[in-house]
């Protein structure tokens, strides 16, 4: 192949090669991920019996560099001549399966187990099944642990007495000495079980699982949790209960709060997997405790799982249990003494609103929202905010407008800038929901004292909150209430306000359509030109070609244009350049 | 120059024993990896010398044992602080060895402020063969190309490099004064004066805070942590030591921060032993767990205590190191040596305890017969493979020929930090910058015998 291309391509392909080994890693790094244009140029068969060996001791390297390599050898298999010669790939990735940087590790099984489907079956079993028993029986830990996510995508295909050696590897794995082992056998033992026949479920699984769910270590125990719900999917029901509800009512008591975390931040997941009656006889009860638990971690990723799980429990009996058993435990966590514990929660109760319907939202949850609208920690408060248009659904917002109001308006004038911030971008949103009417009359002064906020970010975001109002209330409301507000700052003696008209200007004129822009905005956009300050005349240069596409030519050409020719003369360097620039992009020279 | 002229007029008592040192070249901890076969040292420099253990060879059987430099590197450069306007010296508080996975060793080295990984690794092939240049370096005439070379991997000498893995730092405000990796092989901690955070292996830019006993008013502060150990198996429980001579244990199963303890091991103070340097004698300077996790060993200024971690009301067993300094506290105190810091270690089998004190002694005390030894780590008393004389220390009344007033102790002469062998019989005692390495001939006895092969530290 290289031959027949002369001499002429040769040249930066030998440089590629060459920078393989270069000193900077940047340049090494360029070259790997060239690596199949150097493979094509030397043919299959040289990448084969050159290339791929020298690939193969080349782990000392930079970790990106590895992780590039892992990644390349991957799709690597039509350059080494097609899936017959697929397994020449295997010895470059089982060594970089060996390092110690996780990410290389991980990065060369994901491109193990993508080319052991172009195995031939004989080939899995001549070539990659050997390799995952080399690595399976390693002496160190690192290849151990990356064995674990190799059984499951040979064990489909092959013979059953090579079965039945697999299935004795990860057994022997899930009981290695190392918990770095035990934890990676763990996390693929739900992913090994899908590819395992029934009775091997039932009878290996089953007991690797318990094995595991009660190690010594609370690392390992917490990630059998992830197994068992894959596990309790592929069980018939009527197993359930012997196999799988003994470990996971253990775990859901374990003595480590990271074990019991776990179950709570996977309870949907279980509550899927094991379902309706198991539900009702065992989650609610286990979620009752983890909403009560003694940890707040466990008690913030249960108060997140709440809407989550009532929304699935059974039909029938949905109401009941949520009335009678998750209520009182979420009432307790609206004054909990912990604030992520009472942010978690904030975040979804308005979802419980449409589960309950209109009345039950009025009487029982309606006094929880005017609670957590009035907590100490913004965080809650915000929360509480953002999630409005559940219960507008359901019950309108006008139960909730008279406490809402003075919680907005402290969050609005909140010390911490961040606050503030994250009220602003809730505002368009609100403004949905209340109406035109309630918006004039309370809310509008804020957006617009926003926009004097000392903090830029502040007055940015208050910007950009404009523009989306006029989009919800039309051209006419703009003109009416923000307009006359928005010129008037213009002859503000602070010339950053000064400028905030101006990015108004910008962010307005196109939702606010030409006739407004040219009657009213543009008068002031002129007049400023004058101005004293350098960063305003550059600003009116900039502001001109934004809102230029709005105007009309002629308006351009007599009003316009007078004014940028005159900025193009201005003594201020910048001025000069943005009055020019502006001039170029409306066409106007 | 300048820095080395006044270095040497400062410890000039000092630099008459050990002509060539200089501050940088002093040991600040010693460490064995877990199989025995690595040593570290670090020291006031920043560097870190390994040692590895001579393999068997069949002419020359006595060498079975001795240890030779297998790499040296700077681990620490000094820094500056501009924002609170404070020099961060390079000195190497402490290492701690990760267990091996794979054919690299890999170590956990601290100074004041800064954790960092390091990989220890051999090389033994290098790449040959380029397109663009020939065999002598050469550029080629890029026109000459005529066939494409892929490099060609050949065998060479032997090269270990160091290189740094991962640097963990901006999270403690106060000097760093333990590392400690977890038995769960994932995770360490970290402790400063007041905070304990603990970190992922692979995750440099976060950390969590599990003890935090810093008052919200500093004048309020009454103690401060002065180490922390994890526990050898049990990978949620950890112990941290104070400077009021309490250990506390922890168990992390039970909340995400552990600033309550689950147990606190605490003497009774004798009151009749009252006096000005009762709490300073009594901060502990170190605490290890025993290798089978059942009991906890503790250091102050003169004792060494074993606590069983079921009984928290009184230490089970207690050995006095130098209670021939209980009268010279006063003195002590003056020249700073009260607040030494000093370290112990348990052997192989929790059998015997070691730890060092002044004047170049170290001591050992076997816990089953209850004997105790003081032996002396120093060049002039010894040769290669010399057996140590057990020394003693003359108590008041009449000096024998073979013994040593208290008043002539060295005091700048201090054993802080030695180590043990994972499984033999072999030690490390660090004696200012000499290491010292002894080894039991007879192996079963632990307190007789101990051949001494000296390691000097040479200036890199």
């Amino acid at each position: 192949m290289a031959g027949a291309d002369g001499d002429d391509s040769l040249y930066p392909i030998a440089v590629l090669i060459d920078e393989l080994r270069n000193e900077d890693v940047q340049l090494r790094l360029n070259s790997i991920k060239k690596l199949s244009t150097i493979a094509l140029a030397l043919g299959v068969e040289r990448t084969r019996t050159e290339l791929l060996p020298f690939l193969t001791d080349t782990i000392y390297d930079e970790d990106e560099v590895l992780l590039a390599l892992a990644e390349q050898l991957g799709n690597f298999t039509m350059l080494v001549g097609g899936p017959e010669y697929v397994h020449c790939l295997l010895p470059p990735l089982e060594s970089l399966a060996t390092v110690e940087e996780t990410v290389v590790r991980d990065k060369a099984v994901e491109s193990l187990r993508k080319i052991s489907h172009e195995h031939s079956p004989v080939d899995l079993e001549v070539h990659f099944e050997p390799l995952v028993k080399r690595l399976a029986s390693g002496d160190w830990f690192t290849s151990r642990t990356s064995a674990c996510g190799l059984f499951s995508v040979c064990y489909p295909r092959v013979s059953s007495t090579v079965k039945a050696e697999i299935r004795q590897h990860f057994r022997n794995l899930c009981s290695d000495d190392t918990p770095m082992v035990r934890r990676a056998a763990a996390s693929k033992l739900g992913e090994f079980a899908k590819v395992l026949e029934l009775e091997y479920v039932k009878s290996d699984i089953i007991s690797l699982f318990t094995a595991l769910a009660s190690d010594e270590q609370d690392s390992v125990r917490l990630l059998a949790v992830e197994a068992c719900v894959s596990i309790a999917t592929l069980l018939p029901q009527e197993d359930l209960e012997t196999l799988v509800m003994p470990t996971l009512r253990q775990a859901a008591e374990d003595k480590s709060w990271r074990v019991r975390y776990m179950v709570a931040d996977k309870f949907s997941e279980l509550q899927k997997a094991v379902g309706p009656e198991i539900t009702k006889n065992d989650l609610v009860p286990a979620f009752q405790n983890l909403l009560k638990d003694c940890e707040a971690e466990v008690r913030a990723a249960a108060a997140n799982k709440v809407k989550e799980f009532c929304e699935n429990l059974p039909e029938d009996s949905r109401e009941t249990i949520i009335m009678t058993h998750i209520l009182p435990c979420v009432k307790e966590l609206v004054s909990d003494t912990n604030q992520h514990v009472k942010s978690a929660l904030a975040s979804v109760i308005m979802g419980l609103s449409t589960i309950l319907g209109k009345d039950n939202t009025i009487e029982h949850l309606l006094p929880l929202f005017l609670a957590q609208l009035k907590d100490e920690c913004p965080e809650v408060r915000l929360n509480i905010i953002s999630n409005l248009d559940c219960v507008n659904e359901v019950i309108g917002i006008r139960q909730l407008s008279q406490s809402l109001l003075p919680a907005i308006v402290e969050l609005a004038e909140d010390a911490k800038w961040r606050v503030r911030l994250a009220i602003i971008e809730y505002m368009p949103l609100l403004a949905g929901q209340l109406g035109v009417e309630f918006f004039d009359e309370k809310l509008n002064s804020l957006c617009m004292a926003w926009l004097v906020d000392h903090v830029y970010a502040i007055r940015e975001a208050a910007t950009c909150n404009l523009t989306k109002l006029v989009e919800k209330f039309g051209a006419e409301w703009a003109q009416n209430t923000i307009v006359p507000k928005v010129l008037g700052m213009a002859n503000d003696p602070n010339y950053l306000h000064r400028m905030t008209t101006l990015f108004c200007i910008n962010a307005l004129s196109e939702a606010c359509g030409q006739e407004i822009t040219t009657k009213h905005m543009l008068p002031v956009v002129l007049k400023m030109s004058n101005d004293q300050v350098a960063n305003v005349r550059f600003n009116v240069a900039k502001s001109l070609q934004k809102i230029g596409p709005v105007l009309d030519s002629n308006c351009l050409q007599t009003e316009v244009k007078p004014v940028l020719e005159k900025l193009a003369a201005d003594q201020d360097i910048d001025v000069k350049y943005f009055a020019q620039e502006a001039i170029s992009v409306l066409a106007l020279a | 120059m300048d820095e080395d002229i006044d270095t040497r007029k400062i410890n000039n008592s000092f630099l008459r024993d050990h002509n060539y040192a200089t501050e940088a070249d002093i040991i600040s901890t010693v460490e064995f990896n877990s199989t025995g076969e690595l040593l570290a040292t670090g020291d006031k420099g920043g560097r870190v010398v390994v040692f590895q253990r001579e393999q068997e060879s069949k002419n020359q059987p006595h060498r079975r044992g001795e240890y030779n430099v297998y790499s040296t590197f700077q681990s620490h450069e000094p820094e500056f602080d501009y924002l609170k306007s404070l020099e961060i010296e390079e000195k190497i508080n402490k290492i701690r060895w990760l267990p091996q996975q794979n054919a690299a060793y890999f170590l956990l080295s601290t100074n004041d402020k800064t954790v960092k990984l390091w990989k220890i690794s051999e090389r033994d092939k290098r790449p040959e063969g380029y397109n663009l240049k020939d065999e002598d370096g050469r550029i080629r005439d890029p026109t000459t190309i005529t066939a494409l070379r892929v490099p060609v991997l050949r065998p060479m000498d032997l090269m270990v490099e160091a290189t740094p893995r991962r640097v963990f730092s901006n999270a403690h405000t106060y000097h760093i004064n333990s590392i400690s990796v977890n038995s769960d092989y994932e995770t360490y901690m970290s402790t400063d004066d007041l905070r304990i955070n603990l970190w992922h292996l692979e995750i440099t830019n976060r950390s969590f805070n599990i003890v935090d006993i810093k008052p919200a008013n500093m004048e309020e502060l009454t103690e401060v942590i002065t180490a922390a150990e994890f526990h050898p198996n049990q990978c949620n429980t950890f112990v941290y030591s104070s400077s009021k001579g309490s250990i506390r244990l922890c168990d992390m199963r039970a909340a995400a921060l552990c600033d309550n303890h689950s147990k606190f091991f605490e003497e009774p103070e004798d009151p009749s032993n009252r006096s000005f340097f009762s709490e300073i004698i009594s901060s502990i300077s170190d605490v290890k767990f025993s290798h089978s996790g059942r009991y906890l060993m503790t250091r102050d200024y003169l004792t060494v205590k074993v606590w069983d971690l079921n009984m928290e009301s009184k230490p089970l067993e207690t050995y006095q190191v130098h209670d021939y300094l209980r009268s010279k506290l006063c003195s002590l105190y003056e020249n700073d040596c009260i607040f030494d810091k000093f370290e112990c270690v348990w052997n192989g089998t929790d059998s015997v305890l070691m730890t060092g004190s002044y004047n170049n002694f170290f001591r050992m005390f076997d816990r089953n017969t209850k004997r105790d030894v003081t032996l002396e780590a120093s060049r002039e008393n010894s040769k290669p493979r010399a057996i140590l004389k057990p020394r003693k220390v003359c108590v008041g009344g009449k000096r024998r020929k073979d013994e040593i007033s208290v008043d002539s102790l060295d005091f700048s002469k201090k054993i802080l930090h030695t180590a043990w062998h994972p499984s033999e019989n072999i030690i490390a005692v660090a004696a200012t910058n000499n290491l010292y390495i002894f080894q039991d001939k007879t192996v079963t006895t632990a307190l007789k015998s101990y051949v001494l092969r000296i390691s000097g530290r040479q200036k890199p």
